[in-house]
């Protein structure tokens, strides 16, 4: 039997019922996290496509939502590097929002929870 | 020590309106679809006013009023648009309290610095461009004896500007100045955690400009933002906030196929060397400060120095000393001109600096003071408050690689000039730096050699005008704050005259 890979991201029940709030707005979602100033470090939640990913992305894995289609979630290569030994939870806090993510109207905003992989999951996932 | 009154108030300063529309073709219209969002003060968490939720067809309109203004503007002699500039900043200049205590209910910042920096510098900024403006030159140059080459700088027409919450006036002067100096016409979007004191700054300036030139639509970045960075009636975007939506951004110019600037973020290093501790004096004593710089503005500014590298030789002294320093911050309410650190801007900031926090912990890096919130008494007990933090770890540590975005700084140590470098510079962006030496040399090699746009020698978190800033790496797109700034909003027209008389020969 073939063992699934760890997930690299997960969401909270939280962050599952406004995606799919969301999804009835906006259709079909996608995730890409941000780095650098003011709203950054947050995960940026924008209609799928409307962020065009490329060469320089990586995508991490699916959220699987009850009721909608997965939400995929990216990141660029070069800020993986750094990120690639943590798991990551997608939650929703209240606040002001990030200008462009979906979710801004609703004075919410979507936060990323991390946890160190352990040892045996970094083993299979990054081959450390 | 003087407490100014909390807006509305008997003896405050300012009172806001209970609602504020955009500011479009001179006068103050309401959004097309009569929606409003709610905007709290992080000094206290509760709501004071509310704020145009704007839409597309508001984002026409004001591309209606832009675009009604810019021929006359752009014709406009650059001494006219030089003296308004100047008018503006003189009316500014003399309603500096009015408009501090705006900018630090909106935003959450001690008003010691909306005062003594925030509009100070908005006012010396207008007058630097003033200036750039009446001095800028075209070029003329004689290809041969019948053929000269005349240059003019032309404006390009009107153009966007979308910009963040950590310095709501000081970034929309930053943009407007050189755009309206250089002959544009400007649709700004503010940020939606800060939108009204640039409206409270309008209605003292509106008088000045012709009506039209300058319009202010407010709204969501999904709502608002978006239909302007990707208006085909625009002729170019400016940005500052984070990387993924300076890309995306970036791709809605490019669809219409106009230029972008972007300023992006830092994950800026201050450098310390070994030599700084040589004598307990007065530079001693500005080192100390420029390790506590991280707590300037909360931590909220792209280029806070929120990587502190200290040498081996002096580094657990020195670092003793800088936490000490840390701890004599003044914490509190941001109407008291004696406080230093006020509110975080949202509760989604201070959750997500939280989080760093937890993950830093997680990740091994050892907390040397604060990494709490802070639980200020009174009314205050609502706002978004957090303890200035120092964390000590490695570079690859997450919480050295990710910008925060609050007052937490994290330490490490280096050997060498070449590891110090090396460390400096392994980071995805390049905005700020600091190098702190006495040793002139070895201030200037690594000013040279660290890849930021700014590095500052022996200083931090300043900002004067005709000094370039922007960043390299991931940190975006063009300069700022220096006549180079005029570029971006100008096109270049080349005439090329024959005086000649004759057929050139081809047909």
């Amino acid at each position: 039997m073939i063992e699934a890979l760890p997930a690299r991201v997960a969401l909270t029940s939280e962050a599952a019922d406004l995606l799919r709030r969301l999804r009835v707005v906006h259709g079909p979602l996608m995730f890409h996290q941000s780095g650098g100033c003011c709203d950054g470090s947050s995960p940026m939640c924008f209609p799928d496509g409307e962020f065009k990913i490329g060469g320089s992305d990586v995508h991490l894995g699916d959220l699987d939502v009850e009721g909608i289609e997965p939400v995929p979630f990216f990141m660029s290569e070069s800020q993986f590097a750094y990120w690639r030994h943590t798991h990551l939870t997608v939650d929703v806090v209240k606040g002001r929002g990030s200008g462009f993510s979906v979710e801004a109207p609703e004075g919410v905003r979507f936060l990323i929870r991390s946890r160190l992989f352990s040892d045996a999951e970094s083993a299979v996932l990054n081959g450390t | 020590m003087a407490k100014y009154a909390t807006p509305g108030d008997p003896g405050s300063v300012i009172t806001f309106k209970p609602r504020y529309d955009n500011f479009i073709g001179g006068e103050y219209v309401a959004p097309v679809k009569g929606q409003y969002f709610e905007n709290p003060t992080p000094v206290t968490g509760q709501t004071f006013t509310e704020v145009a939720r704007s839409t597309a067809a508001d984002i026409d309109l004001a591309l209606d009023a832009a675009h009604g203004a810019a021929s006359a503007w752009g014709k406009t002699s650059v001494t006219e648009r030089a003296n308004i500039l100047n008018k503006m900043a003189d009316r500014i200049e003399a309603n500096v309290e009015l408009i501090a205590i705006a900018e630090t209910w909106d935003n959450g910042k001690a008003c010691r610095e909306t005062l003594n920096a925030d509009i100070p510098l908005a006012v010396d900024h207008l007058r630097y461009f003033a200036g750039a403006i009446r001095a800028q030159e075209g070029g003329i140059s004689e290809i041969d004896q019948d053929t000269v080459a005349y240059h003019f700088h032309e404006p390009l027409g009107v153009v966007g500007q979308i910009i963040p919450w950590n310095f709501p006036i000081l970034m929309a002067i930053w943009k407007l100045a050189p755009a309206l100096a250089a002959g544009n016409c400007v649709v700004l979007k503010p940020a939606e955690q800060t939108p009204v004191s640039i409206l409270v700054l309008m209605e003292l300036v509106a008088d000045l400009l012709p009506a039209g030139t300058l319009n202010i639509v407010n709204g969501f970045g999904v709502e608002a933002g978006k239909p302007l960075a990707s208006s085909k009636r625009i002729r170019k975007i400016a940005f500052t906030g984070e990387t993924t939506t300076g890309r995306l951004i970036m791709q809605y110019a490019s669809e219409n196929l106009i230029p972008v600037t972007l300023e992006l973020g830092g994950k800026s290093p201050n450098v310390f060397f070994d030599d700084v501790a040589a004598s307990p004096d007065a530079f001693f004593d500005k080192a100390l400060e420029g390790f506590t710089m991280f707590a300037f503005n909360q931590g909220e500014v792209c280029t806070s120095p929120s990587r502190a590298l200290i040498q081996g030789g002096i580094y657990n002294d020195f670092l003793a000393q800088c936490v000490k320093r840390t701890e004599q911050i003044n914490q509190g309410d941001p109407l008291d001109t004696d406080t230093m650190m006020g509110a975080q801007a949202s509760n989604d900031q201070l959750e997500k600096i939280l989080s760093y926090i937890d993950i830093g912990k997680q990740e091994g890096a050892k907390v040397l003071t604060g990494g709490e919130r802070a639980d200020l008494p009174g009314a205050l007990s609502g706002g978004y408050y957090m303890q200035p933090t120092i964390f000590e770890g490695n570079n690859s540590m997450r919480v050295f690689q990710e910008e925060i975005f609050g007052p937490v700084v994290s330490v490490a140590k280096f050997s060498d000039y070449d590891d110090g470098i090396k460390i400096a510079n392994d980071t995805l962006y390049g905005l700020g730096a600091a190098v702190w030496s006495r040793d002139g040399n070895t201030a200037y090699r690594a000013g040279r050699d660290i890849q930021a746009g700014r590095v500052w020698v022996n200083n931090y978190h300043a900002y004067p005008a005709h000094a370039a800033f922007g960043g390299y790496k991931q940190s975006g797109i063009g300069r700022e704050n220096h006549k180079m700034m005029l570029d971006h909003y100008q096109n270049t027209k080349n005439m090329l005259v024959s005086y000649s008389q004759n057929a050139q020969g081809f047909f």
